[in-house]
């Protein structure tokens, strides 16, 4: 049987084409980059063309600053407590405003920072999910706000902020802008020329390149104390050796990922409507976020009377690979953050399923995934008993 | 943490076989109609329990022998994950061919212990151990219905941890016996809190009458006064404190032992008191007529040592000092 994945919110296949670019640099040209030697100083173009590869991806400027880190997450604990460190701990501001449906590597730093004292504001999101600049806008204020830090793209929900007129507002008021681009990339146009954010990350397993290796976007003449000390790689901004295969996968995985947007917007959409019309089809089937609202590739859907673990396992057993954010999954037994933010009907978040797709996902695939997915809810319904009340 | 906690389980690998057969293929799905009750002679019985707004529901059907309240068969039906509807199987199927009485016996652990594969290694992870609570409420749902009683009258004591199947009882025992302090102790003790963690403090996945913080602290609040009552109770001399000592030694004096001398136109002071393993020696100092009067190194000083004796402590020496 062959395997269906419909995860790429959560990894993505790594493309081949970036696993034969990356190849040369394990066993050839293995070199520290810092080394005065050749093997040290043959991967420097290689690397300058990951690094232009990045840098047109984001339509960032040659003075601004991408830096090469281990994650978004690290880019993300990079800019909070940098700001912290630099601006909230000093005094010269009180505050970081964020989301209430941020991915916890943003929602619990800032949890962390506030147990160190810095002041944390959570937006809530409107009916249809999103922030909007009119809810931003209430809470900012120039003379204590230090950083605003919002999502692109919602992991969860799909669901795309307007990051423009946010970022926008923030420059307005003379205050920094984050913005974590990890679902956005390759999913949406990301381009820092026209958007006014501050700070940028993204990570490259996101995006068809490998796991451990991301970026953050520094906008010229910001200054934040970084988070690793060591020595001078990336210009003392973050220490410790490149990882040079990986740094050339994840330019390449970019430039791949930005010139397939088109193909996104249209043939995975496709795709991805397809199988949301299928689900739709399927009485007491719901899809959470309005189409237009969301990245291309996502879809949320609950199926009354069938929790999503128990959907996720039978979904898995015909070899189809989705995700839950139903409380009984998570270690915790909390209902997902986002879904109650979201004010969603309690019945729904239990039941919610997500699939994300990629531009890898077939036309065969979705069709198998829509039938599997009709025969797993039918199964589930039969032995649940409230979806007959 | 450790090697096996840094990159941690999944949660799926920690199901047993049997909780994933039971899952893929339920045994006892379904329902019993009112035709096939009669058909028994049984007297059908169908309840529910949980809701689907709580992510866990479950509707238990029995049919059971009127004359040996014997349950002739049983079937359910659940909203909920793959536990859920393991443990709701296996549940149905303990149910059958045991009395009611019997029947309400049948705890959420018993449920688990049965769906495992090896008699050592839990069915389900830890914090699923939640989703096989529900069982035992049906079963105990159900047994109320069938005898027209309150629910709670089978509850015997009150349980903070529903999964472990914990008593207020034993925890409060437990602290005060091994002097615990935290309530990761009250864990590892009773396993109280080592599954869902909802007993654990409000805001946990569901909410319950008591929580173990609240339990150790009111605990411990107890044993806190009962030990300063016990400090100032006289209960227990050899443990007290040498101020507390000297303090109790001055008290039996006032009330036996300076009356009769201020009678005689003397007096006695403490001056010091030194202990050792073997005794307590308490140094005084005669006043007044006391000075020069024989019986103060013989008989007053005798009727002294043995009052502090008596009342408090065979160790106790006197010596006159001048």
């Amino acid at each position: 049987m062959d395997r269906i994945y419909l995860d790429n919110n959560a990894t993505t296949i790594v493309d081949p084409l970036v696993k034969d670019a990356m190849d040369p640099f394990f066993c050839r040209m293995y070199g520290n980059p810092n080394s005065l030697h050749d093997f040290g100083t043959e991967v420097h173009p290689y690397m300058r063309i990951a690094m232009d590869r990045l840098y047109a991806g984001i339509g960032a400027a040659d003075e601004d600053d991408i830096i090469i880190n281990g994650c978004a997450c690290e880019g993300n604990n990079t800019v909070l407590k940098g700001v912290w460190f630099d601006w909230i701990r000093t005094g010269k501001k009180k505050a970081i405003i964020t989301t209430s449906v941020e991915h916890p590597c943003v929602k619990n730093t800032c949890e962390f920072l506030q147990s160190q004292g810095a002041e944390i504001i959570y937006l809530p999101v409107n009916r249809d999910g999103i922030v909007t600049p009119e809810i931003l806008k209430e809470h900012l204020d120039a003379g204590r706000t230090a950083l605003v830090s919002i999502m692109w793209a919602n992991n969860e929900t799909g669901l795309v902020f307007p990051i423009a007129e946010l970022a926008s507002l923030c420059k307005e008021n003379g205050v920094f802008f984050h913005t974590d681009a990890v679902q956005a990339i390759g999913k949406l146009p990301v381009d820092v020329a026209s958007v006014p954010v501050d700070f940028l990350t993204f990570s490259a397993h996101k995006f068809h390149g490998p796991k451990g290796i991301g970026g953050l976007f520094i906008r010229k003449g910001v200054n934040l104390t970084p988070l690793f000390h060591g020595g001078e790689q990336m210009g003392g901004k973050r220490s410790g050796t490149i990882n040079v295969p990986y740094l050339i996968g994840m330019g390449l995985a970019m430039e791949l990922a930005v010139s397939h947007l088109d193909f996104e917007q249209t043939q995975v959409r496709r795709l991805r409507d397809r199988l949301e019309d299928a689900i739709l089809r399927i009485p007491d089937s719901e899809i959470i976020g309005r189409r237009e609202l969301r990245t291309p590739n996502t879809i949320l859907a609950g199926f009354k009377g069938v929790e999503g673990e128990a959907m996720i396992w039978d979904l898995n057993h015909y070899g189809i690979a989705a995700s839950t954010g139903s409380a009984c999954a998570s270690e915790s037994l909390e209902p997902n953050p986002t879904f109650v933010a979201m004010g969603l009907d309690k019945e729904l978040v239990h039941t919610a399923v997500r699939l994300s797709l990629s531009r890898f996902t077939t036309d065969a695939e979705i069709d198998r995934a829509a039938a599997v997915i009709v025969k797993s809810v039918e199964r589930l319904r039969s032995i649940s008993f409230t979806s007959d009340r | 943490m450790g090697k096996n906690e840094l990159i941690g389980g999944t949660l799926w690998e920690q199901y047993s076989r049997k909780v994933a057969a039971r899952m893929n293929a339920p045994v006892h799905r379904g329902e019993i109609t009112e035709e096939e009750a009669r058909v028994k002679n049984a007297k059908l019985i169908v309840v529910d329990w949980g809701a689907e707004s709580c992510g866990d529901a479950v509707r238990l059907y029995w049919a059971v022998d009127p004359k040996t309240n014997r349950i002739l068969d049983a079937k359910f039906k659940s909203f909920g994950c793959g536990t859920a509807i393991a443990s709701s199987d296996i549940m149905a199927e303990m149910c059958i061919g045991r009395t009611v009485d019997e029947a309400v016996k049948i705890t959420n652990i018993d449920v688990e212990r049965s769906l495992r594969d090896e008699a050592d290694i839990p069915a389900i992870p830890p914090q699923k151990m939640h989703c096989s609570v529900m069982a035992y409420d049906v079963i105990r749902k159900a047994a109320a219905h069938y005898k027209g009683v309150d629910m709670s009258s089978f509850e015997e004591e009150e349980i903070v941890c529903q999964c472990a199947r914990v008593t207020l009882g034993t925890i409060k025992e437990v602290i005060r016996l091994n002097d615990l302090k935290t309530v990761e102790e009250i864990t590892q003790y009773t396993k109280a809190g080592a599954f869902c963690k909802s007993c654990i403090r409000p805001g946990g996945h569901e909410k319950r009458p008591y929580y173990l913080e609240d339990i150790l602290k009111e605990t411990r609040d107890e044993m806190e006064k009962e030990m300063f009552r016990s400090r100032i109770g006289n209960l227990d001399f050899a443990s007290m404190s040498i101020v507390q000592k000297l303090k109790r030694i001055e008290a039996v004096l006032d009330q036996t032992i300076r009356p009769h001398l201020r009678a005689d136109g003397g007096n006695m002071d403490v001056v010091d008191i030194q202990e050792t393993d073997d005794a307590l020696t308490v140094y005084i100092r005669y006043f007044g007529a006391c000075l020069g009067c024989a019986s103060s190194s013989q008989g007053t000083l005798y009727a002294i040592e043995n009052e502090l004796k008596k009342q408090l402590d065979p160790k106790i020496r006197v010596v006159p000092v001048s």
